[in-house]
């Protein structure tokens, strides 16, 4: 594509062309792969076996207002309404038929399902349930969690042994050889792509920053499903020509008002309410400009070094010790020149939430940045309650504020 | 001593730790004159807290007000982290030498780290089992993560732990699951002196005494047990399945209501003691191989779903009229396994009671539940 086409425009193309690819390969009986968001998808690409992603799936849906019926579908099954709501939107989907319509992109039922631990734990119990109810194979990629905030050379060599395990298996799913050159170009393409990912983040930091509000958890749908692709490099090249152009201009995020705050946006975005926090950010002239959730995406590692590779994977902020987790939040506050952080305890997310209180209170320490939680829920609309959300980040304004004058 | 007064004896004993864990705790640490490590649900190689001269004692919590936990975990947190990080709040672990930590569901990983930051003066022993647990590579790293747990606790014992150490230690927990599976084996012939709420006692007072003592015990027991005649038992069976058969009380419940415990698949009896830590070579590598063998447990990945199977094997090889579920509040691999095996129970027509459960959860309810529940098999 080329043009006078924003990297947005770009972005939705190839997020929609995803979906769209996968469903023309299941339809010549080529296989397709459900995958987890952060899988080691090096190996897949070198395949060229197509992976969709079930949790931008069920976010692109409770972010269409649409997760309710799938919700509720899987909860009349017999799933738990406390269990993850991406995980309950994706079994809805599957028990309603697997259908496609305007909202809801058409996943294809996979031939095989990929589930890479790195981040989550219930997930595993997540795709067990999929192999078991589909009767399709798991390829199940254990990164053991990292208590001690190290990744020891025990966990590499385990993970190490893991990939070469799951290269057989991909020679006998597909009937053909792993092709050595082709992995060695897909890892420098995810290399770039995570450079640039992390690149993009550093601009987003200036002040005023370029990017809007959720603006980056759109372009995250990239990194989620074609970190591995040049399509990426060209959208992030693009985003980053634009923010640089922004900067050279002097613009801020918003047309209409200045960006009077800037926060650190902690967790996954509270889809099914997506316009209604991000209008009360905007009415306040608060701007996101760091987060812990992008930043997973940034897996860097050396072209060709498979060790590296196990270690950048398993390190992820979620796999890592509450000591990290801290560490990274006092990074993103400081890179993100925030005022303020917002804490999204999101029901569906016990990973995110269970060290949320300790480490808010040790970020505060460290940073002196005011901070608010509030509840919601990356999918299930009825989680969120507005009344608390508004008054928390008017709470929130006030601290910023009291804290801005005492500082001057 | 006659036979049945012998078996009245034994079973108070065991009641008696199982009610006051605590008591029974302090009194194993000066009785035994060793220290005590702490060690959490699920499959921790308890086995290297005793060959490393200390004694394991099983931590799952309680039922006192939560409140203080609420400092780190929300509302929507396990009830069983909960409960056991307010204790650790009130200073109830302060005596045990260490604490050992397995990470196999979120709710136990931050526990973990909960538990470090709160209370510092406590080592912390974290434990991560891999999930491709039957692969070599899997063993490997699992062997790995015991070496270090080894090498921590011999620091903290102020010793060495050597193969003969954790050769013998191995031995005395086998001969322990052995005879609790012999007892649980027995238990639902004799239904009038083990009652629900004693087959339980029996299983959770095994945390908190030495092992050989309670083993040397309940083999006593069972032989007693067999030496009388099988009872024609009036009421109706059921298998229990889930994470563990509290608060208090529940079990008195089923007794009322007529129901005896056949078996149970709960993760803090039949799923503790039911694998063996197989025999040959390396002793840390056999403890390490015992996690491959396990089956059938939320905890463990298991992609063919074996627990589906093993549930309705126990139903129908143990004469039940129906299982019954006891769902801890916010557990998600429970929660997550639960439509499954429902779906294939439900296709073999054996009839499952869903009862959610909590340290404070209202007994009146279950009671109604349980008593049409055992009305209708």
């Amino acid at each position: 594509m080329s043009g006078n086409v924003t990297s947005k425009q770009l972005l939705d193309h190839y997020a929609r062309k995803v979906y769209a690819d996968a469903a023309a390969a299941k339809a010549v009986g080529k296989p397709v792969g459900w995958s987890t968001a952060i899988v080691p998808q090096e190996f897949f690409e070198t395949m060229d076996l197509p992976l969709v992603y079930p949790e931008n799936h069920s976010a692109v849906i409770s972010a269409r207002k649409r997760a309710l019926g799938f919700l509720e579908r899987a909860e009349g099954y017999g799933y738990h309404a406390d269990v993850c709501g991406y995980m309950r939107v994706n079994f809805g989907y599957l028990l309603e038929g697997a259908r496609g319509d305007d909202d809801v992109p058409p996943a294809p039922v996979p031939d095989f399902v990929v589930c890479c631990n790195n981040y989550c734990t219930m997930i595993v119990k997540w795709y067990e349930n999929l192999a078991k109810e589909l009767g399709v194979p798991l390829f199940m990629i254990d990164m053991p969690y990292n208590p001690e905030g190290a990744v020891d050379e025990a966990r590499v060599r385990y993970i190490r042994a893991q990939f070469d395990r799951l290269v057989g298996r991909l020679e006998d799913l597909t009937g053909r050889p792993f092709d050595r050159e082709r992995f060695r170009r897909v890892m420098e393409i995810s290399r770039e792509n995570a450079r640039l990912w992390k690149r993009a983040f550093e601009l987003v930091g200036h002040v005023p920053s370029p990017a809007n509000g959720f603006d980056f958890y759109n372009y995250l749908t990239l990194m989620v499903f074609m970190r591995g692709r040049a399509e990426t490099t060209e959208v992030l090249r693009l985003w980053i020509r634009e923010m640089e152009g922004k900067i050279a201009r002097g613009e801020g995020p918003f047309r209409d008002a200045a960006e009077k705050f800037r926060i650190m946006f902690d967790g996954i975005a509270c889809w099914p309410q997506l316009a209604h926090t991000a209008k009360a950010f905007r009415s306040y002239g608060i701007n996101i400009t760091g987060s812990n959730y992008p930043d997973g995406w940034a897996v860097q590692y050396e072209t060709g070094d498979l060790d590296g590779m196990a270690r950048a994977y398993a390190s992820i902020a979620n796999n890592m010790s509450l000591e990290k987790a801290v560490e990274k939040r006092v990074e993103i506050i400081r890179q993100g020149r925030c005022d303020g952080a917002v804490y999204h305890m999101n029901r569906s997310c016990k990973v995110m939430d269970f060290t949320t209180y300790e480490a808010q209170r040790r970020v505060f320490a460290e940073t002196g940045v005011p901070y608010i939680t509030f509840d919601g829920d990356q999918a299930d609309p009825r989680v969120f309650v507005a009344a608390q959300f508004d008054t928390r980040i008017q709470a929130l304004v006030e601290m910023m504020e009291a804290r801005e004058e005492s500082e001057r | 001593m006659s036979g049945e007064n012998r078996i009245r004896a034994i079973l108070t004993g065991l009641a008696a730790v199982a009610a006051r864990p605590g008591e029974a705790a302090e009194r194993l640490k000066r009785e035994k004159g060793k220290p005590l490590v702490g060690v959490l649900p699920y499959y921790a190689p308890e086995e290297i807290v005793h060959a490393a001269g200390m004694l394991p004692v099983g931590v799952w919590g309680g039922t006192a007000d939560a409140s203080m936990a609420g400092h780190y975990f929300p509302p929507f947190a396990c009830p069983l982290v909960k409960s056991t990080l307010d204790l650790a709040l009130r200073g109830v672990y302060d005596g045990l030498a260490a604490m050992i930590v397995p990470a196999l569901c979120e709710s136990l990983t931050f526990f973990g780290q909960n538990f470090r930051a709160a209370r510092p003066g406590i080592p912390f022993v974290p434990v991560v089992h891999p999930q491709n647990r039957r692969t070599p590579e899997g063993v490997a790293y699992l062997r790995a993560e015991y070496e270090r747990v080894r090498d921590r606790l011999a620091e903290i014992a102020g010793r060495e732990v050597t193969a003969a150490d954790l050769d013998r230690a191995i031995g005395v927990f086998n001969d322990h699951r052995r005879a609790m599976r012999a007892f649980l084996e027995e238990a639902p012939r004799h239904p009038s002196l083990v009652s629900p709420r004693v087959r339980h006692a029996v299983a959770k007072s095994a945390y908190y005494m030495d092992k050989a003592d309670h083993g040397a015990l309940v083999g006593e027991l069972t032989g007693l047990l067999k030496s009388l005649p099988e009872e024609s038992g009036a009421g109706k069976r059921v298998v229990v399945t889930g994470i563990m058969a509290e608060p208090e009380g529940l079990l008195d419940l089923f007794e009322e209501v007529g129901l005896e415990i056949s078996a149970d698949d709960l993760a803090q009896e039949s799923r503790a003691f039911r694998t063996d830590v197989p025999d040959g070579g390396d002793p840390l590598e056999r403890l390490a191989r015992r996690w491959s063998l396990v089956e059938g447990c939320s905890l463990a990945f298991d992609p063919g779903k074996e627990r589906n199977r093993i549930l309705l094997d126990l139903v129908r090889n143990s004469g039940a009229r129906g299982l019954v579920v006891l769902m801890i509040q916010f557990c998600d691999p429970e929660e997550m396994d639960y439509p499954l095996y429902r779906k294939e129970l439900d296709a073999a027509g054996v009839p499952v009671l869903h009862l959610e459960v909590e340290p404070r959860m209202s007994l009146e309810q279950a009671r109604t539940r349980l008593q049409s529940f055992a009305e209708m098999i």
